[in-house]
């Protein structure tokens, strides 16, 4: 039991990290980044195979930050010029690229096959309890760390900027201040925690393929977000916590369900994040920790 | 600092809503534009802030030509505007607004904010206090720490115009600063606008409260259906028979 709640626990704990990408983005900024598993795979994959070519784990992390990062500029250049909804679907379209790459570029990820055997962040440990709450401990911090520094950014003069970019970009250009700037940093940093989110989710779950990268996990960070509350980094925490509760929730759900398939059970729990949502915005549009509307 | 709008011309669609334009503000400039409704007004400040891209004609400011630049980079240079519907950051403080505007403050940088937390800190104070006199000025304290979108019109009237003051401007262009804005204070807000003028900064003011503007500029122009109709003192203007026309609506003789 403990094992089970220590794996929820790390999953959430990743969910939490790439939330707070989004928080950043969307919550602070008002950027609708729909294409954030694309950042995540790429850390993931960045991490994983430098770490299998014998480089240094800490070494790999900042590298799956920084190929995170250096992602999200070329889009960020390209699409912050372009209207809100225009950016919506380039991001979503710069996912599914990702995802494409990785499956077609098989001399480097192996493609559809997928990186087995990916060294945990602990390989000395063996696998276990002790194993498993250290790797907790790590991703925990990692997710305080995160969130400590959200919570400078957003409470600073350049939270300011980003919150009224949010609000209206031509009172701020009017003032003498370039959103594109602003826009671009909150686009690699957001990505760069994605990144990192990616890294975590390779090394525990030791194996990556393409199809651990479709669009449902943009969309979990982003129930994440609405669910524990948009612009506040607190809500971040709260709202993965929700949703790693309720995504497990619902795995028991089929033992009260007889004769459901395995692929019946995932639709039916699709459907049943999809109304937990609509719930949500119908009677606590907030989030659970409140919004920036205060 | 000086303004020469020269030819100006923007047309949406088959509509001239701008028609050959021009206009000088000489250094230390205080001016007013008057006219009726979709005269082309805002549209003129469109263009000169950068907002709008002119079919025809040039924008200059201390003999340099603004028109490649875009709206932020204009407003680098000193000049300023505020929007006729208030485009205030309707999820910010009113306080926050205010400081928003001020110019070239380190904690707008990622590596200042984390490498110089105590000059970002001493900066933040400042602004504060800066803020709070307009804030003052303005008579905004007691909604200071409301979020600016619940404000009332002529609340939201007044953070535009502190944030252009806020901003350090060279050169302000108001669009209706006065509009649902009460009488005592448009009275103070025009004594302030000729202080600061005094001081060297250039206004130049679209106004439909023509009491109001003919006591505070000195010269004001009448713009109709996208061209310039008069340019002289108030008096000379408001007697002018073609603009009395333009005013009263009148059939084109
Ligand atoms: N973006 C736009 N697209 C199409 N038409 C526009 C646009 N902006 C302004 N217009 C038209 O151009 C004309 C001039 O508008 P403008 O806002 O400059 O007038 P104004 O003199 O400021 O009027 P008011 O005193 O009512 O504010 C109007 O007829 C308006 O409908
Ligand atoms: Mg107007």
């Amino acid at each position: 039991m403990t094992a089970y709640l220590l794996a929820i626990g790390i999953m959430a704990a990743i969910y939490v990290l790439l939330t707070l990408g989004l928080t950043l983005q969307y919550g602070l900024t008002g950027l609708v980044n729909f294409g954030h598993v694309g950042f995540f795979a790429i850390g993931a994959y960045a991490s994983a195979l430098l770490s299998l070519q014998g480089v240094p784990l800490p070494l790999t992390f900042l590298a799956a930050a920084l190929a995170a990062a250096i992602a999200a500029w070329p889009i960020g250049l390209v699409a912050l010029r372009l209207r809100e909804d225009y950016f919506a679907v380039v991001t979503l379209g710069f996912g599914e690229t990702v995802r494409l790459a990785i499956t077609s570029e098989g001399w480097l990820t192996n493609g559809v096959q997928g990186i087995p055997g990916i060294p945990r962040l602990f390989s000395a440990m063996p696998v276990g309890l002790p194993e498993a709450l250290a790797t907790f401990a790590v991703i925990a911090l990692a997710c305080t760390v995160a969130a400590l520094m959200l919570r400078r950014i957003a409470a600073s003069p350049f939270g300011r900027v980003i919150g009224a970019i949010r609000d209206n970009e031509d009172a701020l250009k009017a003032l003498g201040k370039d959103p594109a700037r602003f826009k671009l940093q909150v686009m690699m940093l957001g990505s760069a925690l994605a990144g990192i989110a990616g890294a975590f989710y390779g090394h525990y779950i030791t194996y990556l393929s393409p199809d651990q990268f479709i669009p449902l996990v943009t969309f979990y960070a982003w129930m994440a977000m609405i669910m524990g509350g948009v612009g506040r980094v607190s809500g971040a925490v709260v709202g993965a916590a929700l949703l790693m509760a309720f995504l497990e929730g619902t795995r028991f759900l089929r033992d009260f369900i007889p004769g459901v398939s395995e692929v019946e059970m995932a639709s039916v729990r699709l459907g049943a994040v999809g109304l937990a949502l609509v719930l949500f915005t119908l009677f606590r549009p907030q989030g659970l920790m409140g919004d920036y509307r205060k | 600092m000086t303004l020469a709008i020269r030819d100006i011309a923007v047309a949406f669609g088959g509509f001239k809503a701008l028609d050959g334009i021009s206009l000088e503000m000489p250094e230390q400039g205080l001016v007013g534009i008057i006219g009726p409704n979709g005269a082309g007004k805002s549209t003129l400040f469109s263009v000169i802030s950068g907002f709008i891209a002119a079919d025809a004609g040039s924008v200059a400011l201390d003999g340099r030509a603004l028109d490649r630049l875009g709206p932020a980079a204009r407003a680098r240079r000193g000049l300023v505007r505020t929007f006729q519907v208030p485009r205030e950051f309707a999820h910010l403080t009113v306080r926050d607004n205010l400081m928003a505007a001020a110019p070239g403050q380190s904690g707008e940088h990622l590596l200042g904010l984390f490498l110089r937390p105590g000059r970002v800190r001493a900066e933040e104070s400042r602004l504060r206090d800066a803020a709070q006199e307009t804030i003052d000025f303005l008579r905004l304290g007691p909604v200071a720490d409301q979020q600016a979108g619940r404000l009332s019109g002529g609340q939201k009237k007044l953070v535009e115009l502190g944030r252009a003051l806020m901003a350090k401007p060279r050169m302000i262009l108001l669009d209706e600063p006065f509009a649902g804005v009460n009488a005592v204070l448009v009275e103070e807000i025009a004594a302030r606008i000729t202080e600061l003028n005094a001081r060297g900064i250039g206004f130049l003011i679209i106004e439909h409260d023509l009491q109001a503007l003919s006591r505070l500029v000195p010269r004001m122009a009448v713009m109709d259906r996208g061209r310039l109709l008069a340019d002289g003192t108030p008096a000379a203007v408001l007697a002018d028979a073609r603009v009395r026309e333009a005013y009263l609506g009148g059939v084109a003789a």
